[in-house]
């Protein structure tokens, strides 16, 4: 099983990183999707994951959002546990109340918007500020609006995500996800659903976050020209495992593992 | 050839006017019991407490096996043995709204079923509690679709409501038999009662699918 008695009980140290994966094992059956990876993400930095299809990209993501759940390992946000608590001094698997608390850090936008269709993209907004975090209807506007303003989706505000292109819909997620004031955002191919001539409009947006904002993101993204202009960092996965990272500028110009260099020449080959 | 009575006809028209109303009443009655009942069996349905889940599951596919009219006379008959003795409408409505109640889950469950798996990954994402997850983001997206089901089993509810007369509430099919074995004459009484069932079944499901469409544009789906 998934002996967590090795790992501490929260990450000290100055600064502690924001998010830290720790041998972190997911597996469907036979089939292990992430082995053991290690990935450490300071507060601030923003991380972009690249790699081909099956490499466990997603499930990074997905795992932080704690829509699934690891099979060995330990995930920290914020120095604190976030797939474990602490009891009696151990590690034990969290219980749905300490997701809920640690969960609350994280904020994300999917692939395929996964707006709310029976609210309006106001409404979609207000309703984690309004239901999970207790804000007044007047304050939880307040906060909405102004996100909206800052995606440039103010003028459809009353609208429902079924008369809103895709582009609009996922600039309505971003700011649907910031309204709850994430310490940690996640972008899973945010703009592969989107028409060539729309992906630009939600680019800019996360541009506009990452030069505002003190956010740190972690995005998965196949848009290689974006993630190299504005990632601090990029992780390549291979095989569930990071086979390299860099700054942006060392893993596209010179990359070292063979596997990446692969990558990399085929993806532009694509273009 | 037929020996309709036009005066007979208009003498008995008020009373089975009266019984219409005393059917609308058990119909609607029973399917506002089976309308939050058959949402309770359907979340049962879905709560991660195996012992619960199969109890339900199996109460459901009990009570769907079984004739409703067998059911009736259970509450109704049976009742009082374990001390719960019940007026026929009272029995009734508990039957009929339980009967309907299983049917109604399972149209629940399916419209639950069809919402899809990125709703519940956002409300996640949103940090919702599974209270919040279905009385906000589910259940408003799963009503639509189930709402076709829900419409046939009002009519369907309408239309059993004569099995109540087995144990003497006054709707429409005891009203005409009674009005039949004072008079010796049944065709009037039993005709009006078809023309009764249809004159409001038809409508209803019209209005229906009326309310339907209202509903999905008002929710903007």
């Amino acid at each position: 099983m998934n002996d967590v008695s090795a790992f501490p009980l929260e990450i000290s140290g100055s600064p502690a990183p924001m998010v830290s994966f720790r041998k972190v094992t997911k597996s469907y059956g036979a089939l292990t999707v992430l082995d053991e990876l290690d990935l450490d993400i300071a507060a601030g930095e923003m991380v972009s994951i690249i790699g081909p299809s099956g490499s466990g990209k997603t499930t990074v993501l997905r795992m932080l959002m704690t829509l699934e759940q690891i099979n060995g390992g330990v995930i920290y946000v914020d120095g604190q546990p976030l797939t474990h608590m602490p009891k009696n001094g151990m590690l034990v698997p969290a219980s749905q109340k300490h997701l809920r608390k640690r969960r609350a850090d994280i904020g994300m936008c999917f692939q395929h918007f996964n707006l709310f269709p029976h609210m309006t993209a106001l409404e979609n907004c207000m309703e984690g500020p309004v239901q999970v975090l207790g804000l007044s209807k007047t304050e939880a506007r307040e906060r909405s609006e102004e996100l909206l303003e800052m995606v440039g989706m103010i003028g459809k505000k009353d609208q429902h995500p079924s008369r809103l292109s895709g582009g609009q819909q996922q600039r309505v997620a971003i700011a649907r996800a910031l309204a709850m004031r994430p310490k940690v955002m996640l972008f899973d191919e945010v703009t592969s659903a989107l028409d060539p001539e729309v992906i630009g409009e939600v680019t800019n947006v996360i541009r506009k976050l990452v030069s505002e904002h003190n956010l740190t993101m972690l995005m998965v993204t196949h848009q290689m020209g974006f993630a190299r202009d504005i990632s601090d960092r990029v992780c390549f996965f291979y095989g569930g495992k990071i086979e390299e990272q860099g700054p942006p500028a060392e893993l596209f110009g010179n990359p070292k593992k063979e596997r990446t260099q692969q990558f990399l020449s085929a993806v532009k080959e694509a273009i | 050839m037929f020996d309709w009575k036009w005066d007979f006809t208009w003498e008995v028209l008020p009373r089975l006017i009266h019984a219409t109303g005393n059917t609308l009443i058990a119909a609607l009655a029973g399917y506002a019991i089976a309308v939050v009942l058959g949402l309770g069996l359907a979340l049962a349905q879905r709560t991660p407490y195996r012992p619960v889940t199969l109890i339900v599951r199996e109460f459901v596919e009990f009570i769907r096996s079984t004739p409703l009219i067998l059911q009736i006379f259970f509450v109704f008959y049976v009742g009082p043995q374990f001390g719960i003795r019940l007026s026929p409408w009272a029995s009734g409505m508990i039957a009929i709204g339980l009967h309907y109640s299983c049917y109604l889950s399972e149209v629940y469950r399916g419209g639950i079923e069809s919402v899809a798996k990125g709703q519940w990954e956002a409300a996640t994402a949103l940090n919702m509690t599974t209270t919040q997850k279905y009385r906000r983001v589910i259940i408003p997206q799963a009503i639509p679709p189930a709402l076709a089901g829900m419409g046939n089993y009002l009519v369907g509810i309408f239309k059993d409501t004569p099995m109540l007369s087995v144990i003497g509430v006054a709707e429409l099919i005891h009203a005409a038999n009674a009005i039949g074995s004072e008079n010796y004459r049944y065709l009037e009484p039993y005709t009006l009662v078809g023309i009764i069932f249809l004159a409001v079944s038809l409508p209803a499901a019209g209005l229906i699918r009326l309310f339907e469409s209202y509903v999905r544009r008002k929710l903007g789906l």
